[in-house]
């Protein structure tokens, strides 16, 4: 197994709240990784600074074993790692077609509509994204990712107001996407979360608290006590 | 590029072409001016309309293009060819450079910072009046303009050769913008107005693409303001005020902005207005003015840019 993801020492302040506070933490190639932990966790933030969307307070960030703690977001994209954003973020003036196409970076109409048929969506390609409903506008964010063919994608809480029926087919898309990449899965869907990640890293203000398999995870009382609640 | 796009901006093209058979000496000269200044505003909006970059200070653009080919021709022994590539290629410097520097900021502050790099562009003009010959300005003598292309002398004093040379730049500068907003670049630069954030995530440097329409539209400015002097044989300060960074943004709106032909509409319907207001009332910058809030009112995106909304989908 090679290791795809690195951090070390990763911490963020945001004034006087540690949000992210020494984490180390790797993520092997072709793994589900899924990132759980309370509201306020750090989980976002953790992603952002993985992401290059903001700028570590400390720590070293490894992709392939290349340090990429000072490379700007849109370089770190180029390189593969891919982020859906937790608060919908697409061009909502384009058409879906459109948002998938500047993807793919072939905008301006000549993109493969793949992505989208994956994500359930091809029938609405030509619509303007604004005016899809909220849950179809959080699978377009994951079409998106999946147009940029990344080789890490991060989907911070993509099943936010999606229905059963969207949630279950977003179990197969995921595993489809495990196919030939490496996820970084952030959710609060623990069934979801149990069915589909090979290892769950929990954190909690802003450190990691616990890691391992589902199993271990649910048997694990510290995690019971801080997060699920049942300690 | 589908047939409808080229055929309906040649018919521009064509019918403008056509103008000057019919159109009195008063007419062609109005026309003439209204051609070159459209070409400012078609690089503006490429900045502006497609990027959503709204610069207060391309006066200094216009200007460096205006200067550089007035000074070039009266001063440095340039031949009217190479003033064109000169004043160009100073438009280009200038843009970059101030680009580099005011794309650091972002929205007002972008605003603030272009118009603050323009007045003092502009105070630098009336500073160096020796040279520049401030408000008065610099006139060119025909002589200094006069220079031969294939074999054959060139006048620019006549005026039908003037309007059309200022047409085949007209039509080189509309080809340019199509050919710009239906690349790549062109996409690129409206996903960055629609959605920044998004854009940079989905990995395209965004710092870089705003530049490349920053310098774009400085080159246009630089290479309007050069034709402006060379035709019309005079450079003044009044060009490089406020007043010539405002007006390409007025003429966007209202012809359209993100619309190839809209600046050039704009541009157009703006002189008719102020001429034809300036025929019945001394206050015709009233008169335009509410014209204006009228247009806002019934076409919030200007003419053909609500023409596209409701019916042209396909209009670049
Ligand atoms: N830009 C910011 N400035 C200041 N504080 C911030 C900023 N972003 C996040 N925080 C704080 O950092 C902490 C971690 O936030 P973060 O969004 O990473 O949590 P999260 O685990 O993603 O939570 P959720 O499950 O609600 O999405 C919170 O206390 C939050 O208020
Ligand atoms: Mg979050």
């Amino acid at each position: 197994m090679t290791v795809l993801l690195e951090t070390h020492g990763l911490s963020k302040n945001f004034g006087g709240l540690k949000a992210v506070s020494d984490v180390n933490f790797r993520v092997e190639k072709g793994e589900v990784r899924a990132v759980i932990g309370p509201n306020g966790a750090g989980k976002t933030t953790f992603v952002s600074l993985i992401s290059g969307r903001i700028a570590p307070s400390a720590g070293t960030i490894l992709f392939e074993g290349a340090d990429v703690t000072a490379l700007p977001a849109f370089r770190r994209v180029q390189k593969g790692i891919a982020y859906t954003f937790q608060i919908t973020s697409i061009y909502a003036n384009l058409s879906v077609a459109e948002n998938v196409a500047l993807a793919a970076h072939r905008p301006g109409g000549t993109a493969s509509l793949e992505p989208l048929e994956r994500v359930g969506l091809a029938d609405r390609a030509s619509q303007v994204a604004g005016t899809l409903a909220y849950g179809h506008q959080r699978l377009l964010e994951v079409a998106m990712g999946l147009a940029l063919k990344p080789k890490l994608l991060i989907l911070d809480e993509p099943t936010q107001g999606l229905s059963d029926a969207e949630i279950d087919n977003f179990i197969g898309l995921v595993r489809g996407v495990a196919q030939d990449a490496t996820v970084l899965l952030i959710e609060h869907n623990m069934p979801l979360v149990m069915e589909l990640a090979h290892r769950i890293t929990v954190l909690d203000r802003g450190a990691i608290l616990a890691e391992g398999t589902p199993e271990d995870i649910r048997a694990n009382p510290a995690v019971q006590a801080a997060y699920l609640g049942t300690g | 590029m589908t047939a409808r796009i080229v055929m309906l901006h040649g018919a521009v093209i064509l019918a403008l072409f056509l103008l000057q058979f019919v159109a009195s000496d008063y007419a062609v000269l109005t026309i003439t001016r209204i051609m070159v200044l459209a070409i400012y505003a078609l690089g503006y909006n490429i900045l502006f309309g497609y990027a959503g970059l709204l610069s207060l200070g391309h006066a200094m653009f216009f200007a460096t293009g205006l200067y550089a080919a007035a000074l070039g021709v009266t001063r440095l022994g340039m031949a009217v060819p190479e003033a064109f590539l000169f004043a160009l290629a100073c438009g280009v410097i200038v843009s970059f450079v101030i680009g580099l520097i005011a794309l650091r900021a972002n929205g007002v502050a972008f605003m603030i910072v272009t118009l603050m790099f323009s007045q003092a562009a502009f105070l630098t003009v009336l500073y160096f009046g020796d040279i520049t010959r401030g408000d008065e300005g610099i006139v060119i003598k025909d002589s200094e303009r006069a220079f031969s292309a294939f074999g054959t002398a060139v006048n620019l004093a006549d005026p039908v050769l003037r309007y059309n040379i200022a047409l085949a730049f007209l039509a080189v500068a509309i080809a340019l913008c199509l050919v710009v907003v239906r690349s790549k670049i062109g996409h690129v630069l409206v996903a960055i107005r629609e959605n920044e954030n998004r854009t940079a995530m989905l990995g395209y440097d965004v710092k870089l693409y705003k530049l490349i329409a920053f310098v774009l539209s400085g080159a246009f400015a630089a290479f309007s303001g050069a034709v402006y002097a060379l035709l019309f044989a005079y450079a003044g300060a009044t060009l490089a005020s406020i007043q010539y960074s405002i007006n390409p943004l007025l003429w966007t709106l209202l012809g359209g902005a993100a619309t190839v032909l809209g600046p050039v509409l704009g541009t157009a319907l703006m002189f008719l207005l102020v001429d034809f207001a300036s025929g019945f009332t001394s206050a015709s910058l009233l008169f335009v003015g509410m014209v204006l809030i009228l247009l806002v009112l019934f076409f919030p995106k200007g003419i053909l840019g609500t023409l596209r909304q409701r019916w042209w989908r396909w209009l670049p």
